[in-house]
């Protein structure tokens, strides 16, 4: 079963050929077999995961069933969940146990999906490897040496491994595909505002968003159908129609123009990579696509303006983790200070006391206009820059990364050679624009992705350009071996 | 810009973060590196540029003035770690 | 040397709206301990802020009122520091574009003359919840009931040259906020509380001098008493050659002192930036329109309808209208009985006496308005005496019943029957000889002799101008 795509498994689900309890218990047995290793969850919900599935069979035998009742799905440990743990991947917030649900669970709970568990990630989202896990690395199911990018690695890889059908993630400055890429899956970041940030515990606020994890643009799309929409409970969110993002899926790309921004294949990209890019675009070619040389000339300062807007944001988004209505707590704290300053340097780990520090320092008298300033004028000309290309062309298409998985412990030293993975996948996040990842080919047996970005509010053009590619290559159905 | 460990600390306590003294050199590092890195920006000229807050070009919606919360104390504070006749405690507060 | 005080007040108004400004958690006051704390209020992990747009209405209403610049755009900012009864690390409030700028009032001296103090912005922010330090083992308590309540912060100008002045500026933001209806004005339950920045100069001298911040004062009786004492605290200290310090000071009532809080000394740095959870406020000109159209009449208006209208003296009509509960008190009054100035000499006298007496609001008023109206209906048509209305009125105030009743119980209906005051005259003249020479030999003042004896023999209740008119005719003959 764990090899069907959503839209199969919703068909077999329909005709009766197995049921949500049977679906979701084969799929836990893959996690409890094969996660030892990939260590890809933070929490498995077996027993809520079981009766959910009983509930989603019982709605599809009171004809009350949707597309997705039924399917499982793994989320991020970034996303509350009411009664189970969320984690956010941080010792902060080991012993939390979330009094709410996010928007985004709220709404899967709804379509009827069942939720597998909760997947391990970069502490608090900041990260590109996994590696800033309180509950440790997740490993690549491609190789067992490599990372599988991040922050929301532990999606990529449990989707990957096909020990869920499908994931949710969050991406700040790259973290859903980024980890798509290195783990050969495909990953949408939609437009910022397009999906609730309500219960999606906050990394950079004018950044986040979340988005799906899926084996192919077609399953993406079915749950994106179900995650986006208005929530009055956002007030970044978006009060516009969702489309049925499966509409346009089969519709021709005749035409299409697609920009190729001169910066996004400059130095510093690996050959193996450009090779992977110029294979995709020629079969896009193929399809009657057009390429058009384009400039994004101030993408290259995206990596140091992020590393001041993100950071800023976080140190006051993550002020509230102060040990005193939830989260960790010092043992024996001496005064209120300490109370706070234990907590939170021993509830912390290393990447994220950093940015915080970082962020800090930006906003702190006499630096703020140098830093936080000078990065929100850099943010609107690197967003200015998209918005002239998009008056040519129909999306802008690039590597993901610049580099496939590196290896457990090879940046974890050297934080800025870390910051540069997300080289690509940064400046969409500053500008708002839906981006995604899909797998195009592989490097030294590891996977590459090519990132398709779209204008705003253009998810379904992306879905569909990402499925035409997906009806003629194969590089999405690949499976890892050992996860067959 | 290179920071010291001076700064280091100046720095972690206004984010309350404890850090070791053993810690200090790494983070005084790292973060002078994230600096050098950031001051990339002063490449560009940015004059006269609107500053961007928010990639949304949207005004803030407004709520009607009403009451949608009902009490779930117990609730909230099931994952709290100190509390005492439904309030918070910390340790004492001196005013 | 002469001294010269400089004052500005930074005014916190609780805005009077139901729910919160960024949860819908309700602003009630005194529930249990965190009973009215949503998750938003709480900070938990992932929670957003939404904003009430009852809260915009009434900062854009206070900023009309004031003629200030109501901001068509305007950003919420974060205030970053660490404290228990600040959830989230930072408070929600506005910094470079608040939502009133440049506005202005007039306040009146004691000297009769009017002084304009400037008003140099209102910003709208989250209240903190309340630490308690009391018997928890050495610990403290922490309540976020009042954490997300909406506050107006109004900022003066430092525009203030005494404490009575601050007083008066203070007290006319209270009454100009109760106006409009956007806050309750209740200080005791901290609904309306002031930091006060002072500093002394020689007088002459251009530069201020250094300020001291007195925090949280809420009174009226306070904030006059704990500026004087911190003028007082700065020129001991500048005459006896030391320095004042910027910091922020706590006044004591109990032992009239201000003393300097050393645990806020820190220098604090608050990072504010632009909240990205919360997009700019833009305020459309149909929506100030209808703000300003839903404007109710303000103090200066009603004052001077109150002249025109009523034909009010001007110090009648200024304490009248000082609150909209007197002013609408007296209103109701005046639609039950005809005669406005009997009506405002009663709101201004017996009946502002009787509430000062028991420190009573006049929304607290053991008499209403239309019940006083029965009473001086009575006055107006002769069935009582002014003097006889105040033994009736205390009669009503100690719950005994409506005017009427209380006539008709003590029997004190005014005798205009001419007959029996001719009898009663007829007694006296007889009983007075001698008096009654006096006055035919054209002693004038044994008139009120005759008087007060007739009045006496009637209880109180025979009608003075018809005993006058009488007597001079029955002395006449």
């Amino acid at each position: 079963m764990h090899n069907k795509s959503v839209a199969e498994l919703s068909a077999g689900l329909q005709k009766g050929e197995f049921s949500s309890e049977e679906l979701t218990q084969a799929y836990l047995e893959r996690i409890e077999t094969l996660d030892k290793n990939l260590n890809s969850f933070i929490t498995v919900t077996a027993e809520q995961a079981l009766t959910a599935a009983r509930n989603a069979d019982q709605m599809r035998q009171a004809g009350k069933a949707g597309s997705l009742t039924g399917i499982p799905v793994a989320q991020k440990d970034i996303f509350c969940t009411e009664g189970v743990r969320t984690s956010c991947g941080s010792k902060m917030l080991d012993n939390f146990i979330s009094p709410y649900n996010a928007t985004v669970v709220e709404r899967l709970n709804a379509a009827g999906m069942v939720m597998l568990g909760k997947t391990n990630m970069d502490e608090f989202a900041m990260g590109s490897s996994n590696e800033n896990s309180y509950y440790g690395p997740v490993r690549n199911p491609w190789d067992q040496k490599a990372v599988p990018g991040g922050s929301s690695g532990g999606s990529a890889a449990a989707v990957a491994a096909q020990i869920a059908p499908l994931a949710t993630g969050t991406d700040t400055g790259g973290s859903i595909r980024q980890p798509a890429s290195l783990c050969g899956v495909t990953g949408l970041k939609p437009t910022y505002g397009r999906i609730s940030r309500y219960g999606m515990i906050a990394f950079a606020s004018s950044l986040d968003q979340a988005g799906p994890l899926a084996r192919s643009a077609e399953d993406a799309a079915m749950v994106l159908n179900a995650m986006a929409g208005f929530d009055p409970h956002d007030s970044t969110s978006v009060d516009r129609e969702v489309p049925d993002y499966t509409a346009n899926l089969t519709e021709s790309i005749e035409g299409l123009r697609i920009g190729l921004p001169a910066e996004f294949f400059a130095e510093g990209l690996d050959d193996g990579i450009a090779n992977v890019i110029q294979a995709a675009l020629k079969e896009y070619e193929k399809m009657g696509a057009k390429l058009v040389d384009i400039s994004l000339p101030n993408s290259g300062l995206s990596v140091p303006t992020y590393y001041v807007v993100a950071p800023a944001e976080c140190s006051s988004n993550l002020s509230r983790f102060d040990g005193v209505r939830f989260g960790y707590r010092c043992d024996d704290p001496l005064d209120l200070e300490d109370l706070y300053k234990r907590s939170r340097g021993e509830g912390f780990g290393a990447e994220v006391k950093r940015r915080i520090m970082i962020g800090t320092y930006a906003l702190s008298a006499g630096y703020y206009d140098a830093y936080y300033l000078k990065a929100q004028q850099l943010r609107r000309l690197i967003s200015d820059d998209f918005r002239q290309a998009f008056e040519q062309v129909d999306v802008i298409m690039g590597p993901t990364a610049p580099s496939v998985a590196f290896d457990i412990g090879e940046k974890s030293d050297d934080p800025v050679s870390m910051y540069l993975s997300d080289i690509y996948t940064i400046a969409v996040n500053l500008a708002g624009l839906p981006g995604m990842s899909i797998p195009a080919g592989f490097v030294d047996n590891r996977p590459v992705g090519l990132q398709v970005i779209g204008n705003y509010f253009t998810e379904s053009r992306l879905l569909n350009v990402a499925h035409q590619y997906q009806l003629a290559t194969n590089w999405h159905r690949q499976v890892p071996p050992g996860y067959e | 810009m290179s920071l010291d460990a001076d700064e280091v600390d100046k720095i972690a306590h206004l984010a309350r973060l404890a850090i070791d003294d053993k810690d200090v050199p790494e983070y005084a590092t790292n973060l002078s590196n994230i600096l050098e890195l950031v001051e990339q920006m002063s490449a560009v000229d940015t004059t006269g540029v609107e500053p961007m807050a928010h990639p949304l070009e949207l005004a803030q919606r407004l709520r009607e003035d009403e009451v949608s919360e009902s009490n779930q104390r117990e609730h909230f504070q099931e994952c709290a770690p100190k509390v005492e006749r439904g309030l918070y405690l910390v340790p004492k507060v001196i005013e | 040397m002469q001294w010269e005080v400089v004052i500005g007040l930074e005014i916190h108004a609780q805005l009077a709206t139901t729910s919160k400004i960024f949860s819908g958690a309700s602003t009630a006051y005194g529930a249990e301990p965190n009973t009215q704390a949503c998750a938003v209020d709480l900070g938990l992990p992932g929670v957003l802020p939404v904003l009430n747009k009852d809260v915009v209405r009434m900062a854009a209403s206070f900023g009309l009122a004031i003629g200030a610049n109501v901001s068509r755009r305007s950003v919420f900012a974060r205030k970053n520091y660490f404290y228990p009864d600040l959830p989230k690390g930072y408070q929600i409030s506005q910094f470079e574009l608040p939502i009133v700028e440049q506005g202005s009032l007039d306040i009146e001296l004691e000297d009769g003359t009017t002084k304009t103090i400037g008003v140099t912005r209102a910003h709208l922010e989250e209240d903190a919840g309340k630490s308690l330090h009391e018997d928890f083992h050495g610990m403290t308590g922490v309540d976020l009931n009042r954490a997300g309540t909406p506050l107006l912060e109004i900022v003066s100008e430092p525009d203030m040259r005494s404490a009575k002045e601050a007083v008066a500026y203070m007290k006319k933001i209270h009454s100009l906020v109760t106006y409009l209806g956007i806050c309750d004005g209740n200080m005791q339950e901290g609904s309306f509380r002031c930091d006060a920045n002072v500093s002394v100069r020689p007088q002459g001298q251009q530069e201020y001098g250094t300020r001291a911040e007195l925090k949280n004062i809420n009174s009226f009786r306070f904030v006059e008493r704990a500026i004087n004492i911190e003028i007082e605290r700065q020129i001991d200290v500048l005459e006896g050659g030391g320095e004042v310090v910027q910091e922020t000071r706590l006044y004591d009532a109990d032992k009239n002192e201000t003393r300097s809080m050393r645990s806020k000394e820190e220098a604090n740095d608050y990072r504010y930036f632009p909240d990205p959870d919360l997009l700019p406020v833009e305020l459309t000109e149909e929506f100030l329109q209808q703000v300003r159209e839903s404007l109710p009449e303000l103090p200066q208006q009603k004052k001077a309808r109150f002249i025109d209208e009523y034909g009010l003296k001007a110090d009648d009509a200024e304490v009248l209208t000082a609150t909209r509960a007197q002013a609408d008190y007296f209103e109701e009054l005046v639609a039950a009985c005809t005669d406005t100035r009997l009506a405002a000499n009663w709101v201004v006298g017996t009946l502002a006496g009787m509430l000062n007496k028991e420190s009573l609001d006049i929304t607290d008023s053991k008499v209403g308005a239309a019940q006083l109206g029965g009473l001086l209906k009575r006055i107006i048509d002769n069935t009582i005496s002014g003097k006889i209305a105040k033994e009736v009125f205390e009669a009503m105030w100690q719950g005994e019943g409506s005017a009427d009743d209380i006539i008709d119980a003590r029997g004190l209906k005014q005798i205009t029957d001419s007959g029996a005051i001719e009898k009663i005259i007829d007694d006296i003249i007889a009983a007075n000889p001698e008096q009654v020479e006096q006055f035919r030999a054209g002693k004038e003042k044994v008139l009120g002799f005759f008087v007060g004896q007739v009045m006496k023999a009637s209880g109180g209740k025979a009608n003075p101008g018809q005993v006058n008119q009488l007597l001079r005719q029955k002395l006449a003959s």
